[in-house]
């Protein structure tokens, strides 16, 4: 309905009513989920993959509402899609959702981003090797910002604490709501340490305001003056990734054809140059390979969910 | 000095005929939006980014910035004609401004919004322009303890000005605090008093309760007693203009207005519902008849709706200067940003100052054409409030089931809508005042959470609560606010407060 208002205003500039696909961003705009599918409205109809794309944002509860809702609407229909990614495997398990990943198509991961752990540039921990002493010491006297609780953020300094041999239900973390509100805190010296996506600091970093204590991918990221965990000396990786998913019940051959076009837009230079601008990593993955992985990454969320103390 | 030369530079650029056409689509959609419910700025950039993509940054960030401020303007137009609030930062704006409306007085109380909003709107992108790294830099220091402080001072003067009986009025706070509790806890990702009902877990939407308790409510109690209907709606009583008398009492408002929202929407944590409250609060201390609260003061709506227009630039300050986005609109216009690889931050004004220079500047222009657009439309306007009284609350209805729907599209949201309109006509056939419901699901969730961020960093010392000056001076305020009245009354002008009790709904 908000769609069909808004589009009645903006006239000739908005989507015509019929659609090839109906991509669900199961958060408010301007969020992570949201971006991603506006960049692939954008791509799938300038490389004349779909005729036709439209998104719906269906906000609220680490995109579990947004996600039951398209259980519902989008069985045996080959059109809708729906944005997901880690954090919603995490909400899943703290909001102890009805519906879970299992109970719909996954088709391709698309994007993953490092997280980044900062402190602002004049607080006195140099290294990630001084945090984890401040850490050691007396673990709630370091403060972490970051997302909503349970999140990748949240996870992460979990993991961190794991990996110091600190009790990580010790960890004192401030959640913050999305937007900016935990970089202001991290900026103003309110807390320790930051957690979030390295683009949020990014230019904060490029100004000297922040300073990056480590990165938490696999490998370091060229232009960032960081190391990776595991080279700081704690055994840890873990990237934000997100991915694209189809209703159930659907035949194999609309599977396939799904995949494909996703194949064919993650493939294009149009997504090559948003992913770059966005500061996000391509990590297309498919098929087996890719419920392998999501079968990992959803135990190992549930394991570190219960060492946090988030989920029984 | 030199920001008058880049402001200059800056003017000729969105004097350029493109730049001009951006501006001007973007405040016609943007009042577009702004008067209808459910469709609010965010979603209106969210759908224009994919469209812009191909389009030449300096005009797209023109014509969002226009959208933003021409929503800012076309919220307060449904708050006072039809009491139905599409944003929480017009809530207050129908408090005084609908009394405004239905005494004939909806033409001075569109146009002292309106009025009032321009010259928020100007003074506070000057301020933008000149004072903005100051600004920011002070909006840093603040912590969760400082936050929670301001809530203090809101709770404390809201529930002061608001209705006459304090158990009253506290009954409808706690209602809202109630309600607030609702959703999932941003600090531990538990669902709180959502009984196992998915559409709960993100609590409750202001504009649903807004909507339901204003429009819903008072059509019900309409229905409910046709003919006590003795108060008449005169469309037009007196002039549409505004007064000399109007005047006078007009240009204070919007001068402390402005003061009050533009440090406010700077603020990370603040934001334009807020401070449309704390404007309101003060006028109605700084008034010189606050009998007429309630009855439809007309600084009631000047203050705030200037506060919330000025705040809407303070929420740029942190965003241009730091690439800290703290509402919806701003955080699709960072993302906007984004898409034409521009990173705001402290490097954006050295590294695309013309850029940055023509926006500011074409904010003070899409100022101007938001008041040579909406003035003469005001006439047209208040012609809504001629059409007879069943249709027009019929209209009301659905223009509020539309919006709610618009939202949020599911039948749950739907019976929220009716469950809390039911409420609302409680309230008001037992006297309880309406607003307070609603302030209290707004500033119920913010106060709460700052106060456990202050208190897990200090590890539970509440020490902290009032360490800091900021904090002190805000408690001192909330002091003074609760005093003044109490020795007001032992003067023995306690017959004035006690007419301020009128019930502002």
């Amino acid at each position: 309905m908000r769609i069909l208002l808004t589009a009645a205003f903006i006239g000739a500039m908005a989507v015509p009513a019929a659609a090839d696909y109906t991509i669900m961003a199961p958060a408010a705009p301007g969020g992570g989920w949201d971006q991603t599918a506006r960049t692939m409205q954008a791509v799938l109809r300038d490389e004349g993959i779909a005729e036709s794309v439209q998104v719906v944002n269906v906000p609220g509860a680490g995109g579990t509402i947004g996600l039951a809702q398209f259980v519902n609407q989008a069985r045996s229909n080959p059109e809708q899609l729906i944005v997901g990614g880690y954090v919603m495997v995490g909400a899943i398990e703290t909001n102890n959702s009805p519906v879970n990943l299992e109970m719909v198509t996954p088709i391709a991961r698309l994007t993953g981003e490092q997280l980044a752990v900062v402190v602002p540039a004049a607080s006195e921990i140099e290294t990630m090797d001084n945090l984890v002493a401040r850490l050691r010491e007396n673990p709630g006297a370091v403060a972490w910002a970051g997302g909503s609780a349970g999140g990748a953020d949240h996870i992460l300094a979990g993991l961190i604490a794991q990996a110091a041999d600190v009790d990580p239900t010790l960890i004192n973390y401030i959640a913050f709501s999305g937007g900016g509100e935990a970089l202001a805190a991290i900026l103003g010296g309110q807390v320790t340490a930051g957690i979030s996506g390295y683009s949020e600091f990014a230019s904060q970093v490029e100004a000297g305001e922040l300073r990056v204590l480590a990165l938490s991918g696999e490998e370091p990221v060229e232009g960032v003056d960081a190391p990776t965990l595991r080279d700081a000396g704690l055994d840890v990786a873990l990237e934000n990734w997100r991915m694209v998913l189809a209703g159930p019940d659907l035949t194999e051959e609309q599977v396939a054809a799904i995949t494909a076009d996703m194949e064919a837009m993650a493939t294009s230079d149009s997504w090559q140059e948003a992913l770059a601008a966005r500061g996000w990593v391509d990590r297309f993955l498919t098929g087996e390979e890719l419920e392998q992985q999501l079968a990992e990454d959803i135990a190992a969320t549930q394991a570190i969910l219960r060492d946090i103390g988030l989920v029984q | 000095m030199d920001t008058f030369v880049l402001l200059a530079q800056g003017l000729a650029g969105a004097m350029e005929p493109m730049n001009l056409l951006y501006a001007l689509i973007g405040v016609t959609i943007g009042t577009a939006v702004g008067v209808l419910p459910g469709i609010g700025p965010a979603l209106t950039v969210a759908l224009l980014l994919p469209v812009t993509y191909r389009l030449d940054p300096g005009g797209s960030l023109i014509m969002f910035a226009g959208i933003y401020y021409g929503g800012m303007y076309g919220g307060s137009t449904t708050s006072i004609l039809l009491n139905t609030p599409g944003e929480s930062a017009s809530i207050i704006t129908a408090l005084e401004g609908n009394k405004m409306a239905r005494a004939g007085r909806g033409g001075p109380a569109l146009a002292t919004a309106a009025i009032g909003s321009f010259v928020a709107g100007l003074l506070a992108t000057l301020a933008l322009a000149f004072v903005a790294p100051w600004v920011v830099r002070f909006a840093l220091s603040l912590g969760p303890a400082d936050y929670f402080a301001l809530m203090v001072l809101a709770f404390v003067t809201v529930s002061a000005a608001l209705g006459d009986s304090a158990l009253r009025g506290l009954t409808a706070l706690f209602i809202g605090l109630a309600l607030a509790t609702v959703g999932i806890d941003l600090q531990t990702g538990q669902a709180r008093m959502t009984f196992g009902i998915p559409d709960l877990l993100d609590g409750i939407e202001v504009t649903t309760l807004a909507v339901a308790l204003f429009a819903v409510g008072e059509t019900l109690k309409m229905a409910a007693s046709p003919s006590a209907g003795a108060e008449k709606i005169e469309a037009v009583k007196g002039s549409v203009w505004m007064s000399r008398e109007d005047w006078k009492r007009s240009w204070k408002p919007w001068l402390r207005g402005t003061l009050i929202g533009f440090p406010i929407g700077s603020m990370p944590a603040g934001g334009a519902d807020v401070a449309s409250f704390l404007s309101y609060s003060a006028e109605r201390s700084f008034a010189r008849h606050p009998e007429e609260f309630g009855n439809g003061a007309i600084e009631g709506v000047a203050g705030p709706e200037a506060a919330n227009n000025a705040s809407a630039a303070g929420t740029l300050v942190p965003l241009l200067t730091l690439g800290l986005p703290t509402t919806a609109t701003a955080a699709i216009i960072l993302a906007a940003f984004q898409q034409f690889g521009l990173q705001p931050g402290p490097l954006l004004f050295a590294n695309n100052a013309e850029l940055v220079w023509s926006l500011i500047a074409s904010l003070l222009v899409a100022n101007l054409m938001l008041i040579v657009l909406n003035l003469p439309m005001i006439g047209l306007w208040v012609r809504l409030l001629t059409i007879p009284r069943h249709w027009l609350y019929a209209g009301i209805l659905s223009f509020a089931t539309l919006g709610t729907i618009g939202a949020n599209p599911s039948v749950f949201e739907l019976g929220l809508l009716l469950a809390f309109g039911l409420l609302g006509y409680g309230l008001r056939r037992f006297d309880y005042p309406i607003a307070p419901v609603v302030v209290g699901l707004i500033l119920g969730p913010l106060a709460e959470q700052q106060l456990r961020r202050a208190l897990a960093i200090a590890q539970g010392d509440p020490v902290i609560l009032v360490s800091s000056p900021v904090a002190l001076v805000l408690y001192g305020i909330a002091i003074v606010a609760v005093l003044v009245p109490l020795i007001l009354r032992l003067r023995g002008r306690g017959k004035v407060l006690a007419q301020l009790a009128s019930d502002e709904d």
